[in-house]
């Protein structure tokens, strides 16, 4: 009997070990979104034990007993509704600003992040470096260096999670969104697909790996890809006949490419917008949605020739004609 | 309420009355073509019984995989087939009609002192228009099912899905017109039915909720008829609403479904709101506190239902600014809810308690809620939503609203109109030991979740990583007491419609105007027209209840 209670509370420790109670904080926001969970959880728990303890108290006071005189009173005080009223209001109120507060910091990128492509398809992760490395459900970054992703889906909607970093966001097909994190501790860390997409979905998983910035930069060395990504993009951009009108002298058909990357661009309805990764994948499939001021819009479609893949490789490319151009004006 | 409705029985009688709504008329045609709302009543709890099996098995199938990392029963294919009837089974073919389509429909008129229903045609009509659909959906399941989750999210289920989503949709599309034929009808009858003096301020409370349902009935459900219709129209033709391939947006699909979907969250709980204050005022024997503020927070939670779909779709790209006015507009809705319960706990204050079955379930209810509510504050929270939108803490918090709020209430209320129902008693200690159970292993089924989901355990996955392996066998535990839980009430409330006590009219000492008249009611309910003169729950004039535990 001894032994047997023995091998029951043994075997419950070490249930009870087996149970993992937080996640690994790895990024640079995790941390500050465990202060607000943990807030969250606080209240709670205090507004659950406060309720629970009520009740319990009442149920046990005002039992029916035999015997004991009850007179019905008290159905309605304006001063308690309005406390729980106002109360709940309140500390919603600092909820909801603390946490905006912090969303809105941590879900706007820093300017001078490292840039990567994902593509999500059923059902695997295809991560691109733009140093040329490309990987399948597994992400390797440096630590403690901000990286910002722009991700589409080949298929049907996909969710980008690394539950360490606290960072999610669907992927869609037809659409860039983007993500960005700060891995601050070197290590491995679980990769996954939060949105229901397909009989593998629970497959769709993968690894991050943080790695030091040396690591990094040889891990990117050792890779098989010759080429970058914008190398890539320069011979498809030949090899579709771009340059035929994108020629980089004003006079032609189409405007040059050279230095428009993130600068805004004057529309033929007067209208600006920024080029960025959106607004460059919107011209190259769906031209005809775009009219940039002083140019005919005649560019065709290239919706069907390119895939996710090539229409990265040819924004890579107008990208580094941006660098390029930057230089030389300094 | 001291009213002049006859009371046909002396209370305490230990035989049934002579005539009344089960022995009127006899034969399956008398059921079938019945246009008595009690009876509808009883053909709605029969069929919502089956289908609730049939998402409870579909449910035990998905917790005994789990059991495993690697999954240990089915494969991936299966299992999301599983959690897809679970879900579209439960939310639309039990959880939308299920306090609403049964308690409301037996009880409205009891209620407010009425003969029926204000369209007993459409009343009977409507259950037609939802069997249709429950064979459709039983069709779909048993031919295959469909893999798409309640959710249909395109365009996995437009494009992608190789099961049948067509007839999937065009089940959901037809139950949901029973819910507006359900809604209009009752919105209809509490304003025009209710008896003599029975003012809109003397309406019991579950009267309020009810007509706080009915209206989301009536408003919301065409979203979703018109978004499943776009989906069937999406399978059949091709014609690219949501496929960006084509021009469309596959996030137009998301704002749809939520647009009802969300309201269709109040469409489940606010009826049970409705039942917990009748269940707290009978057993405190009390008034219950703040009528008027329990009545308008069911009005304003209707209300702002319609304006909270985003929340569902913080990370799913909507914009910063979209997402800011909808987790403030998210935090809005909590404040009505907290308000009920507040009030709830208040009512309890210097009553006469007793712990009846009925009563168990009510304190069991506001616990659970209070917990499912609560937790919905983070997820409501931008930034901590990121972390938790897509994971098990969104499997855990929806089921202690759903299960431990909605199926509580549900199973609370057939407990305490069970009397009224059937004439008979159940045996009152296993019902307390019934509540006991599911209690427990609601609990242990779903708090295990809340952490699975704090780790980032996504919701979905037939497959998991080992370190998620021990939550997943506790919560799979838990699941087999909830069932065991489910199982006994099926056992003793069958055994009590022969062979329970006699009940008598009013057997908890209860106020309202169906405790008034005999138990099984007369099909016409009342032989005279009640007159009411005094407001919700005087249970200064009630009389004792005769049934003494114990």
């Amino acid at each position: 009997m001894m032994g047997l209670t023995q091998f029951a509370l043994h075997s419950t420790a070490a249930a009870w070990a087996m149970i993992p109670l937080t996640p690994p904080t790895a990024s640079s926001i995790a941390e500050s979104v465990d202060h607000l969970y943990y807030f969250l959880t606080g209240i709670t728990v205090f507004f659950s034990v406060l309720i629970f303890s009520i009740i319990f108290y009442f149920m046990v006071k005002y039992r029916r007993r035999p015997g004991r005189e009850f007179t019905p009173e008290t159905h309605t005080s304006m001063f308690l509704e309005l406390s729980w009223t106002i109360i709940p209001s309140l500390i919603c109120v600092v909820i909801f600003v603390w946490s905006s507060a912090l969303y809105v910091r941590n879900t706007r990128p820093p300017a001078k992040a490292r840039e990567m492509f994902v593509i999500g398809k059923q059902w695997m992760w295809q991560i691109q470096h733009p140093e040329g490395p490309r990987e399948i459900d597994a992400l390797h970054v440096p630590v403690g260096e901000p990286v910002k992703l722009t991700m589409t889906s080949q298929d049907v909607i996909h969710g980008f999670y690394i539950p360490a970093f606290r960072v999610k966001k669907d992927v869609l097909p037809g659409r860039y969104t983007s993500v960005w994190f700060q891995a601050d501790k070197t290590g491995t860390y679980h990769l996954f697909c939060s949105q229901y997409c397909g009989t593998n979905h629970s497959e769709m998983i993968g690894w991050v790996y943080v790695m030091s910035r040396n690591d990094y930069e040889a891990w990117l060395a050792a890779g098989e890809q010759s080429e970058s990504l914008a190398q890539q993009g320069a011979s498809l951009f030949k090899k579709l006949g771009c340059d035929s009108c994108h020629t980089g002298t004003a006079s032609t058909t189409g405007p040059s490419l050279a230095g428009i990357y993130s600068k805004p661009e004057r529309m033929a309805d007067g209208s600006t917008r920024v080029v960025d990764d959106s607004f460059l994948r919107q011209a190259i499939l769906t031209p005809s949605t775009i009219h940039v001021a002083g140019y005919p819009q005649i560019m065709p479609t290239f919706t069907g020739q390119v895939n996710e893949d090539q229409v990265m490789q040819l924004i890579a490319y107008v990208k580094s004609l941006g660098a390029q151009e930057r230089t030389k004006g300094q | 309420m001291s009213t002049t409705a006859t009371i046909d029985q002396a209370p305490g009688a230990s035989s049934e009355p002579q005539v009344n709504y089960l022995n009127a008329r006899y034969g399956i045609k008398s059921w079938l073509l019945t246009l008595d709302h009690k009876r509808i009543g009883l053909l709605y709890l029969g069929t919502i019984t089956v289908m609730f099996l049939v998402g409870g098995i579909a449910a035990t199938m998905m917790r005994l995989n789990l059991i495993e990392p690697q999954g240990a029963l089915v494969e991936p294919e299966t299992y999301n087939k599983l959690f897809s009837t679970h879900g579209i089974v439960m939310v639309f073919f039990f959880l939308v009609p299920s306090i609403p389509a049964t308690l409301g429909n037996f009880l409205i008129p009891l209620m407010i002192g009425a003969r029926d229903v204000a369209f007993p045609k459409l009343n009977l009509l409507s259950w037609y228009v939802f069997v249709t659909g429950c064979c459709l959906m039983l069709y779909v399941v048993a031919t295959g099912g469909v893999d798409t989750g309640w959710t249909f999210y395109t365009p996995y289920s437009s494009l992608s899905s190789h099961t049948d989503v067509f007839l999937a949709a065009m089940a959901v599309f037809i139950g949901g017109f029973s819910s507006i034929l359900t809604g209009m009808n009752f919105v209809v009858t509490i304003h025009k039915m209710r008896a003599p003096g029975l003012t809109w301020f003397r309406l019991p409370l579950f009267i309020w909720a009810m007509y706080a349902t009915s209206l989301i009935f009536v408003l919301a459900t065409p979203v979703i008829a018109v978004t499943m219709f776009l989906l069937m129209l999406e399978r059949l033709l091709h014609v690219g609403i949501f496929d960006p391939a084509l021009g469309g947006d596959p996030l137009l699909f998301q704002h749809m479904f939520w647009f009802y979907s969300h309201p269709a969250v109040y469409i489940m709980i606010l009826p049970s709101m409705g039942v917990i204050s009748e269940l707290i005022t009978a057993f405190s024997r009390k008034r219950i506190f703040g009528y008027s503020f329990i009545a308008f927070s069911s009005l304003a939670i209707a209300v702002i239902s319609f304006l909270v779909w985003g929340h569902h779709m913080f990370v799913a790209g909507e914009s910063v600014y979209a997402g800011l006015v909808f987790s403030v507009l998210s935090f809005l809705v909590a404040i009505p809810s907290a308000v009920k319960v507040f009030n709830w706990t208040a009512t309890l204050y210097k009553g006469s308690i007793s712990y009846e079955a009925p009563m168990l379930y009510a304190l069991g209810f506001i616990g659970l809620f209070t917990i499912g509510g609560l937790t919905g504050l983070f997820l409501a929270a931008l930034a901590t939503d990121v972390h938790l939108n897509g994971t098990y803490f969104v499997v855990a918090h929806f089921h202690y609203i759903m299960v431990g709020g909605a199926v509580m209430a549900l199973m609370g209320g057939l407990h305490f109109w069970w009397p009224k129902i059937t004439g008979r008693l159940y045996p009152d200690l296993w019902a307390r030991f019934a509540a006991l159970v599911i209690f427990i292993g609601f609990n242990l089924t779903f708090f295990p979740q809340f952490v699975l989901g704090y780790l980032g355990m996504p919701r979905r996955y037939a497959m998991y990583p080992a370190e998620f392996q021990a939550l997943n066998v506790l919560s799979s535990a838990g699941a087999s007491v909830l069932a065991v839980g489910y199982i006994i009430p099926l056992i003793y409330l069958g055994w009590s419609l022969r062979h329970g006590q006699i009940a008598g009219p009013n057997p908890w000492g209860a106020k309202g105007l169906e405790w008034t008249t005999q138990s099984p009611p007369l099909t016409e309910n009342f032989l005279k027209t009640p007159i009411v003169t005094e407001d919700a729950y005087d249970y200064e004039t009630a009389p004792e209840p005769e049934v003494v535990r114990a």
